[in-house]
């Protein structure tokens, strides 16, 4: 009896720590975040800023005067559109895949999963030249532009998002499906009555995780926009290269751009694993 | 009911996007391997040399192929610490004990928090001047923190950010597995007298396997991937201490611009990840079909 309380004060005590470890580079980088570069300087102060004394600069000259606005702007837009479209891509593919028995499906899926787990760093120079120069219509190409990105996100979001659906779709009687079509409903009637209502929850999962990777992405989108589609995370890489004197800057704008993940933290919490190992394990 | 036309056409979308972004580049970038061009260069247009001189050029380069060794040792170096971690977690999970849940919730938060902004937290921890981690360490240890300076500082430092970052991963993914192991074995072990050690390692770990060789071959993956957070933490350097594999190519094509000789890369690269993704698709299905029966 002894030893069992023991054991649970001694785990208590470990998760505490392991709590604390965590939390503080966080904690930390929020205290930067509301200090002036004179308050930073010396001996690292860890009490909490008082609101009364936040540095508002940090937030503002980013933010309002500078171009970060724009990048959020950006982002928010990717990351939505990009949502949006893997949704509704995946739930055809999905019901397709579902309900069909097609002859490739299996490869299909293999083909869908090496794309989620290839390399980005290896696509970089072929996506740059085909973004630049092939994949034009006129005078306009996909380089540098939003819709660039959330095509390209579409790679890495879909095959996750169909994987997350098939599990759902499949769950759905095919009888109900045939009941409807007896009815006289179409195949639009079928998604819009029974699909979608039965599997919002997924369909909600699916396009929270597919936001938060699109808002999350760096390497491909700082090599594929220059001016006009650079998101947040690229922006906050900007400060690598002027180091020293912005580190009040980099700390808001990093704080921002943790915010949306956050957010989703309590939603998606008990999805993580499931779409990490692509239900290699499940969750 | 509905022709196998409509199940197509519904597919084609997915199939096209996936076939533009993902199967063109592929084959894009393994032709541009087969050819000599440099756009920067006084012969600015795609020359053919050969099927293998980029390749053979590239067995030869000390820079790529130790870049590449230094993207294994790294995951490797990760896998171990966060594996060995990732397990004790999972297993403590197992039990109850207060304030579990609260526990769990922030130890998912840095699967959600991007990898840049990573980078950028343990840069404002590590940095020099007021950045709490060298201030303490030299405080209390006399520990002198300059990552700037020291390779080996820098790449341990990297470990470090890594195993903050992903033993979560390792340990949730673990905790899904212990919890749907079967309870049989255990009752019988029981029974047969067996001590908690013994249960560990003769009906825990073996039973545990196949979720241990997924988590393996993730993390591996996604290991010999990372780019993000080390740009933003060391920029791969100082000299070339943290400049692992994806980081080397990213800036061996926007900096130099031999795009031959940079596809060829990417192509060995992205050989090695292949083969590895098919090596965990064939553990996955294999485990699928060993459920069924």
């Amino acid at each position: 009896m002894m030893s069992k309380i023991s054991y649970k004060i001694g785990i208590t005590f470990i998760w505490s720590f392991l709590t604390l470890v965590t939390l503080f580079p966080i904690y930390w980088m929020i205290l930067v975040s509301t200090r002036s570069p004179v308050e930073l300087f010396g001996k690292p102060d860890l009490s909490p800023t008082f609101f009364e004394k936040i540095y508002w600069k940090n937030y503002t000259k980013p933010f309002i005067d500078g171009v970060y606005s724009e990048y959020l702007f950006n982002s928010i837009i990717v990351a939505t559109s990009n949502a949006v479209l893997v949704t509704v891509l995946a739930l055809m593919a999905t019901y397709a895949l579902s309900r069909f028995k097609l002859a490739a499906s299996e490869n299909i899926f293999f083909w869908t999963m090496t794309n989620r787990m290839a390399p980005p760093a290896a696509f970089l120079l072929p996506l740059f030249l085909l973004f630049s120069t092939v994949f034009r219509y006129g005078d306009s190409n996909l380089f540098d532009t939003k819709i660039g990105l959330i095509l390209l996100y579409c790679v890495f979001n879909l095959p996750f998002a169909i994987w997350l659906l098939k599990g759902i779709i499949d769950g759905i009687p095919k009888e109900l499906d045939e009941a409807m079509v007896i009815d006289g409903a179409g195949l639009f009637t079928i998604f819009y009555k029974l699909i979608i209502p039965l599997a919002a929850p997924g369909i909600a999962v699916t396009s929270l995780l597919s936001f938060l990777f699109a808002w999350n992405e760096y390497l491909l989108a700082s090599t594929l926009s220059s001016v006009y589609a650079r998101t947040i995370p690229t922006g906050l890489s900007e400060f690598v290269t002027t180091t020293g004197s912005n580190w009040g800057f980099m700390a808001a704008v990093a704080v921002v751009s943790m915010l949306p993940a956050l957010l989703f933290l309590v939603l998606v919490q008990k999805y993580i694993v499931a779409g990490l190992t692509f239900g290699a394990v499940k969750g | 009911m509905y022709s196998s036309r409509t199940a197509w056409l519904l597919l084609s979308p997915t199939l096209i996007i996936l076939g533009l972004a993902g199967l063109v580049p592929f084959f894009y970038v393994l032709y541009i391997g087969f050819f000599n061009w440099n756009p920067l260069g006084v012969n600015d247009q795609m020359e053919f040399i050969s099927l293998g001189d980029n390749y053979r050029k590239l067995v030869f380069d000390n820079e790529f192929i130790a870049s590449v060794w230094r993207s294994i040792r790294f995951a490797v170096v990760t896998l171990f610490f966060e594996l060995t971690l990732g397990f004790l977690l999972a297993l403590s999970l197992l039990s109850s004990f207060p304030l579990k849940s609260f526990f769990r919730s922030v130890h998912t938060l840095p699967l959600v928090i991007a990898p840049i902004v990573i980078g950028s937290i343990f840069k404002l921890f590590t940095v020099q001047g007021f950045g709490p981690l060298p201030h303490f360490l030299n405080d209390w240890f006399g520990y002198d923190l300059n990552y700037g300076r020291s390779a080996a500082q820098a790449f341990w430092l990297i470990v470090i950010m890594d195993i903050w970052h992903w033993t979560p991963f390792v340990t949730l993914t673990l905790l899904a597995g212990l919890s749907a192991l079967p309870q049989d074995p255990y009752e019988s072990a029981r029974i047969d007298g067996a001590n908690n050690f013994q249960i560990l390692i003769y009906i825990t770990i073996p039973m545990m396997i196949p979720v241990l060789i997924v988590v393996i071959f993730i993390r591996l993956m996604d290991s010999l991937k990372i780019v993000d957070e080390v740009w933003m933490l060391t920029g791969g350097g100082p000299g070339y201490a943290t400049r692992f594999t994806g980081i080397h190519i990213w800036k061996e094509v926007f900096e130099k611009r031999f795009y031959g000789y940079s596809s060829a890369m990417s192509i060995l690269y992205l050989y090695v990840t292949i083969v590895m993704c098919w090596l965990l698709y064939s553990v996955m299905v294999s485990r699928g079909k060993s459920d069924d029966e």
